[in-house]
């Protein structure tokens, strides 16, 4: 296995080199954004001696490389600095949103791998027929459907009209798995889109394993059914689908802003969002290295697992 | 007493609450409170009742994440605001004119020269049981004014000498003043301007203040959870205990009032308060006054330079279409000053109205024929894109070419200080001492008009002078009809801002524009 182990480490060294990348350009990006954290502090009263007094108390007087420099340095002792506008660590604000935002991913990961399976290996089946029909019809009509407005009819709907489930998690902030019932709809909402392009990719890769020579030799040997589906068919539909896997939880760690808002989820996004209106590079610059790893880590994943159930693809990649 | 504009002749409701506060102290000052809230309109929420103790209410407002705060004096968002105010007390606050109410201090005494006042402290603890001191006020106030920080009522201090400011005894402070300041109450209410402990640096783990509620717990951008405070100088207040709540879209805020997860939810949208107004639902309070929306030209530069430009773009607006178009109707016209409705503001001027013909004429005379301007806007507040629109629209119908130019939404109010001939305007409600001292003199750091007139500064410091309350309200009314003529301000309407609250909710004052006294003032209600 030294072929896959200097792949792995050219992999994360890759991986590594991304994410710094994607740091500087954050950085590069933030700072050549007009104003800076002290003009948008100051806000209506942009008084200028005030605005400088802000800036000198933010040190952003200082020249943009030495900041950079500074933070990188404290980097090493994983230390991701100070947010500019609160003054608090930036790791513990980070760390705070993780979790909310990791419990839906992982809510949305736990009900999406099977009802897209399901479902993809469904319409594959029935290829042609009503049920595919009505499955790929379906699927697409509600990936065209954009999450806000999902999110908003569903709570008109089952929050507002009918009054099963509550609109938002205003207040539930850290302990939402107390409130499973405020749940529903941001998971409803964050399932909607991916649930559908993953159906479409498994119900391809179906269709395409269930027509290739080895499925066809393994019915002449009189394997069962289900035995070929599952056991043949499918892993061979998997790797598409676990690279496309591997994107949707990154969008779904990452933070996903919409649902966030929405329903009043103190997750990554809300971070994200506060962090990009108020100029505070610091969080950015922190958020932009958590995204970067995840991104990386989960691709990585996503590859192996490809490797495993499909390696005739990795070779050939 | 202070006897500032309180008891000016020609404001009956001043006197009134300076007949209230000298006659009943806090006592009077609680009625008024409830008073002004059932006031003559029927004005509280879901009408009034007698006030029930108990139960927890929780509120919404738009936050800023991990970047809120409970120190009171680095307060800059409403929620910290309000928040700060249910902690803390400041030494006076605005009552719905935008003048000053004692608050922490009974009673202000001015020298001849008005430039020593004397404050003397009502009898209030904080939450730690020590009482409110002379030393504290002056420790608050020195935090605020510390050269090296950037406090936001730091330029509200600024006319204090606070080095030369003394506390002769535990409830006396003597202000020294740099100059003449009849408006010194003004400063004591002024926003942030709160009063702490002696010493307090840390306010995020357990903050003590002597306001209505004390702390149980905070985190940035989720919660906080105060209980009553019982031995409050000002009445306990009825409710057990008040959360705040962090929800930054207008839809979830609503959502959540709606579905019973709050019951009182800040800052809706117009529409939002048109389609559940008088349902039964909801209540929807409207606080009337509480943003100036204008247009400003700077006047010290083509083309408003000349007054006769400025005085035609008075009269191409037509005040009535932009406050239905831009503000959805939530609000009332302006009449190219500000603060409608506020102690000293110019009643008698007539009300501006859209003359194309005479604006068409002034143009002419002014060489400014086919005139092009940029009036550069953004979505930085509400209505603001809007209102350019409509204005352009206004506007070629006189011949002039208005070009509407988006700006960036985090960095508008700076870029438009000093760049730029015209821009949308806003402000929220301050006395209208402060905005001209904050906006229209030489020396004002926020002078988004650019006027700088050495007689209008004159008459400012005049004003400040002046003992007299009608004498001074004069010097004032003579410096609105200058701007109303010739300013750089065309104040087209008031904003309403707009809150809804659940139908068991009682005593929110109605009458309160945002950021006064009565405004977000939780220990006044109660859950019926």
């Amino acid at each position: 296995m030294t072929g896959l182990r200097s792949w792995l480490v050219r992999r994360l060294l890759l991986g590594a080199g991304q994410t710094v990348a994607v740091v500087l350009v954050v950085f590069a990006l933030t700072e050549a954004l007009p104003g800076d954290a002290a003009v948008a502090l100051a806000g209506d009263q942009p008084d200028p001696g005030r605005i400088a007094a802000i800036r000198e108390t933010m040190h952003l007087d200082r020249p943009a490389c030495e900041r950079l420099g500074d933070w990188a340095a404290g980097l090493l002792h994983a230390d991701l600095g100070t947010s500019l506008t609160s003054g608090r660590p930036v790791g513990s604000a980070i760390g705070d949103a993780f979790g909310p935002t990791l419990l839906l991913a992982a809510l949305t990961l736990v009900l999406l791998v099977p009802a897209a399976g399901g479902l993809g290996v469904l319409a594959a089946r029935h290829e042609g027929r009503l049920a595919d029909r009505l499955i790929s019809s379906v699927t697409l009509a509600v990936y065209a459907v954009p999450e806000f407005a999902f999110g908003v009819l569903l709570v008109a709907v089952f929050a507002l009209r009918l009054g099963w489930l509550p609109p938002t998690a205003v207040g539930y902030g850290g302990e939402l798995l107390a409130h499973p019932a405020a749940l529903m709809l941001p998971v409803l909402v964050l399932l909607s889109r991916p649930v559908c392009s993953l159906t479409r990719l498994i119900r391809a890769g179906m269709i395409d394993a269930l027509a290739s020579p080895y499925v066809a030799q393994a019915r002449r040997y009189g394997i069962p059914g289900a035995r070929i589906r599952y056991a043949h068919a499918l892993p061979h539909a998997l790797g598409p689908a676990a690279q496309q896997l591997a994107r949707t939880v990154d969008w779904l760690l990452c933070g996903v802003v919409v649902v966030e808002a929405l329903f009043v989820i103190p997750g990554l996004g809300t971070v994200l969002m506060n962090a990009v209106t108020e100029r505070d590079v610091p969080v950015l610059q922190g958020l932009a290295v958590v995204f970067g790893c995840t991104a990386v880590v989960l691709n990585l994943g996503a590859d192996l697992v490809t490797h495993r159930f499909v390696p005739r693809t990795g070779e050939a990649a | 007493m202070y006897d500032g504009p309180l008891h000016d002749p020609r404001f009956p409701g001043l006197r009134r609450r300076g007949f209230l506060a000298a006659a009943g102290g806090a006592a009077g000052l609680g009625a008024l409170a409830l008073a002004g809230c059932a006031g003559p309109s029927g004005d509280t929420a879901g009408g009034g009742g007698s006030p029930r103790r108990g139960g927890k209410l929780r509120a919404a407002f738009a936050g800023g994440g991990a970047s809120e705060t409970l120190d009171p004096h680095l307060a800059a968002l409403f929620a910290d605001a309000a928040r700060a105010k249910a902690l803390f007390d400041k030494l006076a606050d605005f009552g719905a004119d935008l003048s000053a109410e004692p608050r922490l201090a009974a009673s202000w005494e001015p020298n001849a020269q008005l430039d020593r006042w004397t404050v003397k402290l009502r009898k209030a603890s904080f939450h730690n049981g020590k009482p409110v001191t002379a030393r504290d006020v002056l420790y608050s106030y020195r935090r605020i004014a510390d050269p090296h920080k950037a406090f936001r009522a730091k330029a509200s201090l600024e006319p204090l000498d606070l080095a030369a400011s003394r506390a002769p005894d535990e409830r006396t402070v003597q202000f020294a003043l740099k100059r003449p300041t009849a408006e010194f109450p003004n400063i004591l209410a002024a926003f942030g301007a709160y009063i702490v402990p002696d010493g307090a640096q840390d306010f995020d783990r357990a903050p003590v203040g002597s306001g209505p509620f004390r702390f149980v717990s905070f985190t940035p951008g989720r919660s906080a959870l105060f209980r009553r405070n019982d031995t409050y100088w000002d009445g306990a207040p009825h409710l057990d205990q008040l959360e705040f709540l962090v929800a930054n879209e207008e839809s979830a805020r609503l959502n959540s009032l709606l579905g019973g997860q709050v019951e009182y939810a800040h800052e809706l949208a117009p529409t939002t308060a048109r389609a559940h107004e008088g349902k039964g639902q909801i209540e929807i309070v409207r606080l009337r006054n509480s943003a100036m929306q204008s247009f400003a030209m700077k006047t010290d530069r083509a083309p408003f330079d000349d007054k006769r430009v400025r005085e035609a773009f008075f009269l191409l607006a037509d005040r009535k279409e932009l406050v239905d178009g831009a503000l959805s109707g939530a609000g009332e016209i302006g009449n190219d000053l500000f603060g409608k409705g506020y102690a000293y503001y110019a009643n008698g001027l007539p009300q501006r109205e859209q003359d194309l013909d005479r604006a068409r004429h002034l143009l002419k005379q002014a060489g400014a024929e086919g005139l092009r301007v940029t009036l550069d806007t953004s979505a930085v507040a509400a209505g603001f894109t809007e209102a350019a629109a409509i204005f352009r629209d206004q506007a070629a119908k006189a011949g002039v070419q208005v070009k509407v130019a988006m700006g960036s939404k985090d960095s508008y109010w700076q870029d438009t200080l000093d760049a730029g001939s015209l821009c949308c305007y806003r402000s929220g409600a301050m006395p209208i001492e402060s905005h001209f001292s904050q906006r229209l003199l030489s020396a004002s750091t926020t002078n988004a008009t650019q006027w700088r007139h050495k007689d209008f500064d004159a008459l400012y410091q005049q004003a400040q002078s002046t003992k007299s309350p009608q004498d001074r309200a004069a010097v004032y009314a003579r410096m609105q009809r200058r701007l109303y003529a010739e300013g750089g301000f065309l104040v087209w309407g008031f904003a309403d801002w707009i809150l809804g609250t659940a139908r068991n909710v009682r005593g929110v004052a109605h009458r309160a524009p945002a950021n006064t006294l009565d405004w977000a003032r939780f220990d006044k209600v109660w859950l019926a």
